[in-house]
């Protein structure tokens, strides 16, 4: 497994010519490695080393410092439980407790069956909807011991297959510019003032007519 | 919204607001094109063709919008940082938000990522940016297909792109992704991130983006609520904006209430007319159980704690600032008198501990003993000398642990760590030294005794 598919590699192309330099697409190259195989494996990150034109060590040491890269496999459904402090005010640390023993893994742990990894996190950005967590980074709001054990279930059913894709899918909805519309990626270098301004500068010294 | 101006009421009496950022929230399907549209969307955009980018600069310099990020400096001059004659010019939209306590730009970017997008566009047309990158955190799932599904709609619409509604006006929108790290919040570290790059923070100078950011070329990092502002002060023109607010803080302000109040949320206020007391007990429907209050953090975690004799103040940054915190990013966490106070203490500092870039001695070692120090108490291992011993290392980070702070480290995220301690010390060290009096001998040498086992912050511990 692990370098890009053939699909993939279209998309990686596609995103890769959004940007000045090609390493500015690492982060969301490496989110499409990671939708691909669920995990990053150093195959990939070679693959993408090769692609954005740096060594491979640097793809790690980009990889590594980002907490949504997992180098190992993970299970189908990553559910992150908030512990910071406004979640903890109102049971967030509970909520984890309760999580623990309904899946039967601590912390960190990786469910046999390979459905669930476990993870007590830091602030999710959903303070006023506490305790929250996320699946796959899909929201569940004021969550109750019972509306846990319910996702689980509904997640092992397939009840939610809709709503929560596996691990490593993001937007499903992807960003598209078109050919005939892009105004095209601007290189840092050899750039001249945008037409526009110069256009308006041309106008106040009265050489130029408005757009 | 329209194009035509609308007047504010008149500051006597209950006022009416306009709610700038806010108004298509309850709409249904308010994330379309069509919702967008249909109520005066882009018109911003189609009026500011025809107009100079200077008279845009100008308006949102007259409009004295500030930044809303956190750091609150003023958008419009921070525009004209912009080196002349050097080009190209970036736009970096900020969307990276993650501080505890905080999510109003997730939830402008979910409801209304057309606004943002138009604020965008505002933006680059009055600075000169032919490219943007609207940097979104990585978690955020849902706003990032919100933000992709309407960058859709706006290039076939022919908003954004080439020759935008056929003017000779240029510019691709690019959605990035993030992948996890607050630290990347921070405008530099943003930048990094951009770059490909681990996300740490550049030294400010020299690295002021605005004229050495991204590929070290003049860049405009603006928050995303920032943006959102744009298309009502360009509809409405900088007088109406300005009318309402405080002198030193124009407008409105998102606030996020959380924690043990009644009715948690979201709420857009006017600036300066609006105390705490009405955030918490008014919008937020007060402590939860009919429980006394025992503090607040005012302006995200990095915010030292207010307390009861805060509640009055007004919400206008010179106000906040002169009482010893700071509005920041806007987000309120309430909590009641059964909380723990070294508990909650320890929950901020281990967010800043985890989030630390690991950049600067100060900062990652600090933040780590800060932590550690404070489990060990929570576990009945403290020593008695570990309250001076937390106060010498908040010195280490934040010399004097005065406020503002002063830094031994790039970026601010270090002394972030220092301000519940020092809130938390300042008031409630009996809390402290109750632990320490019923503490035991450490059962080992080790500084953070064993793993934690039943630290909880709120009443059920």
């Amino acid at each position: 497994m692990a370098r890009l598919s053939r699909d993939n590699l279209v998309t990686a192309q596609e995103i890769i010519a959004r940007y000045p330099r090609p390493k500015s697409a690492l982060i969301p190259l490496l989110h499409l490695a990671q939708e691909q195989d669920g995990w990053l494996t150093e195959d990939a990150m070679e693959h993408l080393a090769e692609l954005v034109g740096v060594t491979p060590a640097e793809v790690l040491g980009t990889a590594s410092f980002y907490e949504m890269f997992k180098r190992e496999p993970v299970g189908r459904y990553v559910i992150n439980v908030c512990t910071d402090i406004a979640c903890s005010l109102v049971g967030g640390d509970e909520l984890l407790e309760h999580a623990e023993e309904t899946l039967g893994v601590r912390d960190g742990g990786t469910t046999a069956d390979g459905m669930f990894t476990l993870h007590g996190v830091q602030c999710i950005a959903a303070c006023t909807e506490a305790p929250c967590l996320q699946t796959n980074y899909r929201y569940s709001h004021q969550v109750t011991n019972e509306g846990f054990d319910q996702l689980v279930d509904d997640l092992r059913n397939g009840r939610k297959d809709s709503e929560v894709p596996h691990h490593g899918v993001l937007a499903r909805i992807r960003q598209s510019i078109p050919a005939d519309k892009a105004a095209g990626a601007i290189v840092p270098e050899g750039q001249s003032e945008p037409a526009w301004l110069a256009s308006a500068a041309a106008d106040a010294s009265g050489e130029g007519t408005s757009s | 919204m329209s194009d035509t101006t609308e007047t504010p009421a008149p500051p006597s009496g209950p006022r009416e607001l306009p709610k700038v950022v806010t108004s298509r929230w309850d709409l249904e399907d308010s994330h379309t094109l069509a919702r967008y549209e249909a109520t005066g969307g882009y018109t911003a955009l189609r009026s500011a063709l025809t107009k100079a980018p200077q008279a845009i600069v100008d308006e949102v310099k007259a409009a004295s919008l500030l930044g809303r990020g956190g750091a609150g400096f003023p958008a419009g001059v921070k525009w004209g940082f912009c080196p002349p004659g050097v080009w190209p010019r970036y736009l970096v939209v900020n969307g990276d938000e993650s501080e505890p306590g905080t999510y109003k730009d997730r939830i402008l970017m979910e409801r209304d990522p057309h606004q943002l997008i138009e604020g965008v566009l505002l933006a680059c047309y009055a600075v000169g940016c032919a490219q943007a990158f609207l940097y979104v955190r990585g978690e955020m799932a849902l706003a990032q297909e919100r933000i992709a599904a309407a960058l859709n709609e706006a290039y076939a619409a022919g908003y954004v792109g080439k020759n935008i509604l056929g003017s000779d006006y240029s510019v691709d929108v690019v959605l990035h992704w993030g992948a996890g790290a607050y630290i990347v919040g921070e405008e530099t570290a943003l930048i990094e991130s951009l770059e490909g790059n681990r996300g740490m923070p550049r030294l400010k100078p020299p690295y002021f983006p605005a004229a050495q950011g991204l590929y070290l070329k003049p860049t405009i990092v603006n928050n995303v609520e920032t943006l959102s502002n744009l298309p009502w002060i360009l509809n409405n023109g900088a007088e109406a904006f300005s009318s309402f607010g405080a002198e030193t803080s124009r407008g409105t302000r998102l606030f996020a209430v959380s924690g043990h109040v009644n009715n948690p949320g979201v709420f857009e206020v006017e600036f300066g007319t609006t105390t705490y007391r009405d955030l918490i007990y008014t919008h937020a429907g007060g402590i939860r159980d009919g429980n006394e209050l025992k503090c607040f953090i005012p302006g995200g975690a990095s915010a030292p704690w207010f307390f009861e004799e805060h509640l009055d103040l007004p919400l206008e940054t010179g106000a906040i600032g002169k009482a010893g915190s700071m509005m920041g990013s806007g987000a309120i966490v309430v909590m009641d008198e059964t909380t723990d106070a070294v508990k909650a203490c320890w929950k901020v500092v281990k967010f800043f501990a985890h989030e630390s870039c690991g950049k600067c001695t100060p900062c990652r070692e600090g933040t780590d003993w800060l932590e550690k120090i404070l489990e060990r108490i929570l576990h009945g291992h403290g020593r008695p000398n570990d309250l001076e011993l937390l106060l010498d290392v908040c010195d280490n980070i934040s010399p004097g642990i005065s406020w503002p702070p002063r830094q031994t480290t790039i970026c601010p995220l270090g002394p972030s760590a220092v301000s519940p301690i020092s809130s938390a010390l300042r008031r409630f060290r009996d809390e402290f030294e109750a632990y320490l009096a019923a503490a035991e001998p450490p059962a080992v040498a080790s500084v953070g005794g064993s793993v934690p086992v039943d630290i909880r912050v709120g009443a059920s511990s």
